[in-house]
């Protein structure tokens, strides 16, 4: 089997958690996002200095930082929404300047609940969004109608699909928006904090759901503050504060220093709850 | 049950205001039209039903030619206004509308400058409708550009297209003759020309035209900017459009309404449907049905009363949105109390 065919195979089956660069030769597999020597900074303040970090098909990223560490300027790079100073970024193998496959990423803001609290606006239209860059200015098909059925009926708010938004509570808004990004077809999931003001037990069942998207083959790259959940579900860390501390596997970063390194050099206060 | 008549009746409710806007267009078509012989017949036959309504209802409105084009503009304003302003009420730019009338005013200055300058002689309402499309690409601009809130280019914007303005008028007293600044300043149903509801016609047209051609991008740019960014939609593209459609509809509105008050049409609809809507489209049928009613309510205020429109259809248009916030809180409490 040639490294091709592994390749679009396992984009058609979504099934190949487990094929990595390293099973199938260095170079050949194309990378979901690369990120090279990239530096960004607001005016004077640089929020992420000489970045380079690569996520694989398949892979469930946890990035973690303390507060003001450019996780959130990081992601925003690897999307597009910022253009790097120096570096270079590819999504999906594309210069992400370039990228044009709107419909292949999957996105959940930190502030995506906030235009919901007012915007009369109901839960199956907010899901319907995530077929938009499907359809483009052609109208939506009854295969559109489906799909976001579908996607309210995974994160289970079928029942609310009449609602408006801003009448739901912060646990069942969040899973609307993973709807969206569900119904959006993603091979990328990128989430910014998405369990923040969410109550504990709905914010199990959302892990839940990542871990199931996750073995169907979507990658994920979520941001949390809360470490030990995401040292639980992710199988790879990115640990940064402007520089990366720690890029490799969970279990080599729970190992490593890289945490204390990490929050110690801002002079925040090292305390975690495991 | 109750949803389903609810949603039946607005369905009706649109049909009758597109049949409206139909016919209306029709009018302001034959009028232009008239020396053209099949034209000039349908014509006065719209005049005689005119004057049967007139007979019928016991006014004495509906014959006049000049009556028919200003309300056919109100109605054709009362659709276009509503539809945008959704849109930009939900981007928390609701006096941005405010500002492009300010711009377009400076507009009709600089146009009544030229004319009396040199031997340029078009329509007012052309170089309104070029300058406040110019200050609407500014207005985009700064915006993406300042280092301030968002809403302080607006604000400079708003002072000081109004400042040039009233400069250029005071310049030339006494040289621009014929054309009176409080119509332009207050509206008034009594002195549309005919090729400025022809131009309402048309922009009516063009605007619907767009916002159901983009309806899905600009709801997506309005609802989460960051994803439609992330889904590659052409976010500062459809920013342009909606903010120069805003200033489209703000001068074929300032006609009636007057600079002052044009901001009134597209946001109190808006704020009204947004309190009893359920859903995004809703919002967009309910806006452009509580629009309607405010300006043919307010039309027959003005007329029986003999008072101007502008003022009358705003007045109608805040007591809508009173009714509707009764009905939000009280079918709110119901909600609660269950």
């Amino acid at each position: 089997m040639s490294v091709e065919d592994s390749d679009a195979s396992g984009r058609r089956n979504g099934r190949h958690k487990n094929i990595r660069v390293r099973d199938v030769g260095e170079a050949t597999v194309t990378p979901i996002v690369d990120i090279q020597n990239v530096t960004f900074a607001y005016g004077e303040t640089v929020a992420v200095r000489d970045v380079s970090l690569t996520i694989e098909e398949g892979d469930f990223l946890g990035l973690v930082g303390p507060n003001g560490s450019g996780k959130t300027t990081l992601l925003h790079l690897m999307l597009g929404l910022h253009e790097p100073d120096s570096g270079t970024i590819e999504l999906f193998g594309q210069p992400v300047e370039e990228f044009d496959q709107g419909s292949r990423i999957g996105y959940v803001s930190q502030k995506a609940t906030s235009r919901g609290g007012t915007m009369p606006v109901t839960v199956r239209e907010a899901v319907t969004m995530g077929r938009f860059a499907h359809a483009g200015h052609s109208r939506l098909t009854d295969t559109d109608a489906e799909i976001v059925d579908d996607a309210m009926e995974t994160v289970g708010i079928t029942n609310l699909a009449d609602r408006r938004v801003n009448q739901l509570s912060g646990g069942q808004r969040q899973r609307a928006y993973i709807a969206r990004a569900l119904a959006s077809e993603a091979d990328l999931l990128a989430l910014d904090e998405p369990t923040v003001g969410v109550d504990a037990e709905s914010r199990d069942a959302f892990y839940r759901l990542l871990d199931s998207l996750n073995d169907a083959g979507i990658t994920i790259v979520l941001i949390e503050h809360d470490i030990g959940v995401v040292t639980d579900r992710a199988d790879r860390i990115t640990c940064i504060n402007q520089e990366v501390y720690h890029h490799g596997d969970t279990e080599s970063f729970v190992e490593s220093d890289a945490l204390e390194q990490a929050y110690g050099s801002t002079g925040q206060v090292v305390h975690h709850h495991h | 049950m109750h949803h389903g008549t609810r949603r039946s009746l607005e369905r009706v409710g649109i049909a009758l205001t597109g049949l409206l806007a139909v016919v209306m267009i029709g009018f302001l078509a034959l009028e232009w039209l008239q020396e053209y012989p099949y034209a000039g017949m349908l014509y006065d036959q719209f005049m005689v039903v005119g004057m049967w309504l007139d007979h019928l209802l016991g006014t004495s409105v509906f014959s006049y030619s000049f009556m028919l084009r200003s309300i056919a503009t109100g109605v054709l304003i009362g659709i276009a206004a509503p539809l945008v302003g959704t849109y930009l009420v939900h981007r928390e730019m609701a006096l941005i509308g405010e500002t492009l009338a300010h711009t377009a005013f400076a507009g009709v200055a600089i146009g009544l400058l030229f004319s009396a300058t040199t031997e340029w002689d078009g329509s007012l309402l052309i170089a309104a409708l070029v300058v406040g499309v110019i200050g609407a690409l500014l207005v985009q601009f700064l915006a993406e550009r300042t280092n301030t809130y968002g809403d302080v280019p607006i604000a400079i914007m708003l002072t000081g297209s109004f400042a040039v303005g009233t400069l250029i008028i005071s310049y030339g007293r006494g040289g621009f003759s014929g054309v009176s600044i409080e119509d332009y300043l207050f509206g008034s149903a009594a002195v549309i020309p005919a090729e400025g509801a022809r131009m309402v016609a048309v922009l009516t047209v063009v605007v619907v035209g767009v916002v159901a051609l983009t309806y899905k991008q600009l709801l997506f740019i309005t609802f989460d900017e960051q994803a439609a960014r992330v889904a590659r939609l052409n976010v500062t593209w459809y920013n342009t459009l909606l903010i120069v459609m805003t200033a489209v509809v703000v001068v074929g509105a300032m006609q009636i309404l007057g600079v002052i008050l044009v901001a009134a049409m597209l946001v109190i609809p808006v704020a009204a449907a947004s309190e009893v809507a359920h859903g995004f489209r809703e919002t967009l049928s309910l806006s452009i049905l509580f629009g309607q009613a405010s300006i043919l309510g307010g039309f027959a205020f003005a007329i029986s009363q003999g008072l101007p429109p502008g003022g009358s259809i705003v007045v109608v248009a805040i007591g809508i949105y009173l009714l509707a916030l009764l009905f939000s809180s009280r079918s709110g409490t119901a909600i609660s109390m269950h």
